[in-house]
């Protein structure tokens, strides 16, 4: 048995963990968080597959660090309902939902409507103060955008921690938004080979 | 004609979130994502050490004894 060699992005945690940090003292840095969003998605739709997850993702890897290495995580077995396609698809619209909430608050700012609110909400409820992060280098609108995005971010993160610790290392990476996603591009990019290759298996 | 009960890791397609972490724990490269929907095991390369199954965060793999003629 060979002992797989460690490539550069088997340390993409690094990454990930650092851009929750960066937040902490700059929140424009949360526009870094946007290639963690389109990044799979142009994966999915050009090429087809989940390779994102399976190789590219610091936030699998840092639950798994932590998790699996550090030793936090309990590791039971996750309830049925979070693997089933209802709650799946379900987690996922409510995330788009509430996505879509965040870039109508976004606009409004742009458009003078509201105040900007230098706060970061987290599992979609409480506002936290963040002002220390904004020094007022950009338009309100793209600060808001920035405040927001982050607050997608890190509430994905501390709802991944805490079934990290109570379920599997990487018990996110079931619910994951993304994943969802992606894997339903691909379903339906690929549903031609796939159909096929269960038509072959089951003769 | 001989037989052999071997171990082999199965994979509950339906479930599967095509996450990889079984394809990154897999000592023998026994498994991969196909078309990334799901994971499929190449069963003439397993040998059913189960750290997939220990892995994988939806808990969809098992290992199974499967009776092979030799």
């Amino acid at each position: 048995m060979k002992k797989q060699s460690k490539h550069w992005y088997d340390y993409l945690y690094i990454f990930s963990a650092a851009y929750l940090i960066l937040g902490f003292f700059n929140i424009l840095f949360a526009y870094l968080g946007l290639i963690c969003f389109f990044t799979p998605l142009a994966i999915a739709v050009i090429d087809g597959n989940k390779l994102y997850c399976n190789r590219y993702c610091g936030r699998g890897q840092l639950f798994s660090l932590l998790g699996e290495r550090l030793g936090l995580s309990s590791k039971r077995d996750v309830p049925k309902f979070i693997k089933t396609k209802y709650f799946r698809y379900g987690f996922l619209i409510f995330f788009m939902a509430m996505f879509i909430n965040m870039l109508f608050n976004t606009y409004l700012v742009f458009s003078g409507a509201r105040d900007m609110q230098e706060a970061v909400t987290l599992l979609w409820t409480f506002k936290l103060p963040w002002n220390w992060a904004y020094s007022g280098t950009v338009p309100p609108g793209l600060a808001q955008f920035a405040f927001g995005f982050y607050s997608v971010m890190l509430t994905s993160t501390v709802l991944g921690i805490i079934t990290m610790i109570i379920f599997k290392p990487r018990s996110w990476c079931v619910y994951c938004p993304m994943g969802t996603m992606t894997q339903g591009i691909c379903y339906l990019r690929n549903r031609g080979r796939i159909k096929k290759e269960e038509n072959s298996v089951s003769k | 004609m001989a037989e052999f009960r071997r171990k082999k890791a199965f994979v509950d397609k339906k479930y599967c979130v095509s996450c990889g972490c079984c394809v990154k724990v897999c000592p023998i490269s026994a498994i991969s994502i196909y078309c990334g929907v799901y994971a499929a095991v190449d069963k003439s390369k397993c040998v059913g050490c189960g750290k997939c199954a220990k892995a994988c965060p939806a808990s969809v793999i098992e290992i199974r004894e499967v009776r092979e003629a030799q």
